[in-house]
């Protein structure tokens, strides 16, 4: 019997079975979940098509050829040609491109830019967080579709302003929670006590709010840029998007569209498929990142 | 009286019967097992105190006799309760069972309840899942349960939600629930746990009498040994899932036969008592003649007048009023109060970080208001913090070296990596934790060692002044006296300062040698720990001394007896 014993100092705990670091625990339950990891291979899978596909398999998408337009799929052109005679295989890739760079971009801008000041107003407080969270309402409460047709109509952006509109016109939701975040976070018992030891607030936010915030960016990151991919084609699709012969997945569904009733699907179902497909990947990937990471869940 | 009466009753057929009971937790990496084989049986009218530290499987029985574990538990053995066995029990089966035949009380009363239902209408809502009643029958029954558990002008309060009750009267009304049909066995895991010790004894009072009464058998789940004293007439000692010992409770508490019950109760601290010396001798305060220690030295910190007012208007809320204390070198003040009485508030103000509505704060003899906040920076070089909860001190992202090192961060940035790594090395070796543990993750260790790395963080820099919030609240009993004796061992070594708060008057009279008793924002009287906590001047003192429960059932027997005549006696004084 007094085998069971231990000491005073181990209670209890003695016989749970030892903690592997956060970062392995969240790495091993991520690839348990097999949407997200199927998420993953999809992104992995359009990321090699279209930055490394054109290097296998190199088209013109420039030139327009106007001997061969609207041909079916097979022989040279694998899934046919365009309206103007570009290869579609080819274009799927340079649309995607367009549409991934553009997407991550704005999904990586929106996040940072929602963090500063979601941080900021969580950790200042008081009627300087009431102000800053009213304009944040007050950005919601205006339809991003809107504002992106307006500005559309005013000036047509290049790929860095395109990018930049859609970053400044969804980091509302993320600052959102990371702000909701940063308040849980400064009142734990550790940020305390560093303060009250005459810690510095500059301290307090890069050492202790930000790293235990990164697990909630992250997976904001990865929903942000399913978003800004669906709104990239959205705006494209309104023809307001990258000027020909440059193209995105969303110019390219506008175009085929054209020529629905004619029959000429292969200029439909690609691009709305790959919009599709990397949109759903990007938000299994979230999914199962915010599975993964949940700290609070293992108490 | 209960221990007669159980003593009249043991023919009769236990209403609850372990038999074996296993159970078995599948986590994420393994098969944890919880509880191992555990038989015990409680029979009508009779109280089994199921006692034993956190991890040691006492909830999970209860849990388990409720059949209300998790998904992921495998039970074996047998559970049975009025003949029905509950393992292996369909779900139809348990749901006919509990609330009529078993039923359960929880630590939280916050919780247990409905926050956006009448309460008089959940506790018809009880009713009438089992019996059929016309609803204005059951409504009329509710008043009459509030009626028996205590709770005043229930006619009225059938109508509260329980957000307009205070803590107290929630867990009356979780408990008049949990009688609403008469059952058979109630099953009470930590039921006083969140409750100030006042109330405590009110609820314990209801508890015994209630059971008393309608001859419900009881099994209390409990950590504290001055309840199981209280209330208890058979106690089973649990440990590492195993019950070790089980015997009546003055032999269980008098007289323990196991080793892990003997190391237990050696634990607890003890409240010594005028009327009880010769029976609880434990101590006088200890820290008599702390280094440096006397009333001629000028104080470490010093509050004057200090009141915090919260919010503005009409919502304002005035969590301090007029407090003024000091610490002076190498002495430990003890601050005692109830739940928001505004013990951790004056911590915090100490602290600087609450900024005192009116009155005026010294630290190390400098006005806080008056000093540019780089000054202020370096006073609070000066200051060390233990908090209550050993989860949430520790920044999970960094390893144990990390946080140890943050304040050598802040106020000695001209360590090199080697320098700071020695001092680290030292300090984690003051506090008796391995060195191993610099590397290890704060979530890889258990509560008391966590508590320990948060005060060798706190005199990592050799502060004049430790402040000390709760500090051993969260821990186990063994724990706590390990972690009171580093700190104390430290404080003749190192001579610092502490202001100790705590809501829990032993531990206060073994660890401080003055005392300050809180009440509502005020301090109620402060003196040296001997005196006041021994022979109080106030009533309000008196009172909060009489509830706390010792862990001897036969002094506890007198003290109940005792605070119910002066209670008695006081309602009458009220009236003149």
């Amino acid at each position: 019997m007094s085998a069971v014993i231990q000491p005073a100092t181990t209670p209890g705990k003695a016989d749970t079975p030892r903690e592997t670091s956060g970062t392995r625990l969240a790495v091993r339950r991520f690839l348990r979940n097999r949407l997200a990891v199927a998420g993953l291979g999809v992104v992995v899978f359009f990321v090699l098509f279209c930055f490394v596909g054109p290097l296998v398999y190199s088209t013109d998408q420039t030139h327009t050829a106007l001997q061969q337009v609207n041909l079916s799929p097979g022989g040279a052109h694998w899934l046919g040609t365009d309206a103007v005679g570009h290869d579609e295989l080819g274009r799927l890739m340079y649309g995607g491109k367009v549409s991934l760079i553009v997407g991550l971009a704005a999904g990586v801008l929106a996040t940072v830019i929602g963090t500063l000041w979601g941080a900021a107003a969580g950790y200042a407080g008081g009627w300087i967080d009431a102000v800053m969270m009213r304009i944040v309402d007050a950005g919601i409460a205006i339809p991003a579709l809107f504002i992106l047709l307006v500005v559309s109509a005013i000036t047509t952006p290049g790929l860095a302003g395109l990018i930049l509109i859609l970053g400044l016109v969804s980091w509302l939701v993320p600052s959102r929670l990371i702000r909701a975040e940063t308040l849980s976070l400064k009142n734990r018992d550790y940020v305390l006590t560093l303060r009250a030891i005459g810690g510095t607030h500059a301290r307090a936010i890069l050492r202790h709010i930000l790293p235990n915030s990164v697990s909630t960016i992250i997976v904001a990151t990865t929903f942000q840029i399913a978003d800004a991919i669906l709104l990239v084609a959205y705006v494209s699709y309104l023809g307001l998007g990258v000027q020909p012969p440059a193209t995105d997945w969303g110019g390219m569904l506008s175009a085929g569209l054209t020529a629905a009733y004619s029959g000429y699907w292969w200029l439909i179902l690609p691009p709305g498929l790959a919009i599709i497909l990397v949109v759903w990947a990007f938000n299994a990937i979230g999914d199962g990142l915010r599975d993964a990471f949940d700290v609070r869940g293992r108490g | 009286m209960t221990a007669t009466q159980a003593s009249a009753v043991p023919a009769a057929e236990p209403i609850l019967e372990l038999d074996g009971l296993g159970v078995v937790f599948t986590a994420e990496s393994a098969q944890v097992p919880a509880v191992r084989g555990v038989s015990l049986h409680v029979r009508p009218g009779e109280t089994l105190a199921l006692v034993g530290e956190s991890g040691s499987g006492k909830s999970t029985v209860a849990l388990a006799a409720m059949g209300l574990l998790a998904g992921n538990a495998r039970v074996s053995g047998r559970a049975v309760i009025a003949g029905t066995d509950i393992v292996g029990a369909d779900e139809a089966g348990l749901a006919a069972l509990r609330g009529r035949t078993v039923s359960m009380v929880f630590q939280e009363p916050a919780t247990a309840l409905d926050p956006l239902t009448r309460i008089g209408k959940q506790i018809a809502e009880v009713i009438r899942n089992h019996r059929d009643v016309s609803a204005k029958d059951a409504a009329a029954q509710a008043v009459d349960l509030l009626r028996r558990v205590g709770i005043p002008e229930p006619e009225k309060r059938v109508e509260a939600y329980p957000f307009q009750l205070s803590g107290g009267q929630r867990q009356r009304v979780v408990i008049a629930m949990a009688i609403a049909n008469d059952p058979a066995l109630l099953i009470a895991d930590e039921p006083t746990t969140a409750l100030d010790v006042t109330v405590q004894a009110e609820i314990l009072d209801l508890l015994r009498r209630l059971a008393a009464e309608t001859g419900t058998g009881v099994l209390l789940v409990t950590h504290n040994m001055g309840v199981v004293a209280d209330f208890a007439d058979r106690v089973a000692v649990m440990y590492h899932g195993r019950i070790v010992e089980t015997g009546p409770v003055e032999d269980v508490l008098l007289r323990p036969s196991h080793e892990y019950t003997r190391r237990l109760l050696a634990a607890v601290p003890r409240l010594s008592v005028a009327e009880a010396d010769k029976r609880a001798p434990a101590g006088e305060a200890r820290r008599d003649d702390g280094p440096g220690s006397g009333s001629g030295t000028a104080p470490v910190v010093e509050l004057r007048d200090i009141s915090v007012v919260f919010g503005r208007g009409k919502r304002a809320v005035r969590a301090l009023d007029g407090v003024s204390l000091d610490v002076r070198p190498g002495e430990t003040l003890g601050l005692v109060g109830e739940s928001g009485s505004g013990k951790s508030t004056v911590a915090r103000v100490a602290l600087g970080l609450i900024p005192p509505t009116s009155g005026t704060v010294s630290l190390f003899g400098a006005d806080l208001a008056r000093t540019r906040s780089r000054a202020r920076r370096a006073l609070r070089s000066g200051i060390g913090v233990v908090l209550q909860d050993p989860v949430a001190s520790l920044d999970a992202r960094m390893t144990v070296g990390e946080c140890v090192a943050e304040p050598l961060r802040v106020h000695r940035r001209e360590l090199s990596a080697q320098e700071r790594r020695s001092r680290i090395e030292a300090v984690l070796e003051r506090v008796r934790l391995p060195r191993e543990v610099v590397r290890r993750a704060p979530g890889e260790l258990s509560g008391g060692q966590r508590q320990r790395v948060s005060l060798a963080r706190a005199l990592v820099l050799e502060p004049r002044l430790l402040v000390a919030d709760e500090p051993t609240s969260a821990l186990d009993v063994s724990v706590q006296e390990s972690v009171l004796e580093v700190i104390t061992e430290l404080q003749d070594e190192l001579g610092f300062a502490c202001l100790f708060v705590s809501h829990d008057l032993a531990v206060v009279q073994h660890f401080a040698r003055r005392v300050a008793v809180m009440r509502a924002g005020r301090i109620e009287e402060q003196g040296p720990t001997g005196e006041t906590l021994l022979h109080p001047e106030t009533a309000y003192t008196r009172r909060l001394l009489a509830a706390v429960p010792v862990p001897d059932p036969v002094v506890q027997r007198g003290r109940r007896a005792e605070r119910l005549a002066t209670l008695a006696a006081g309602l009458t004084e009220a009236g003149a």
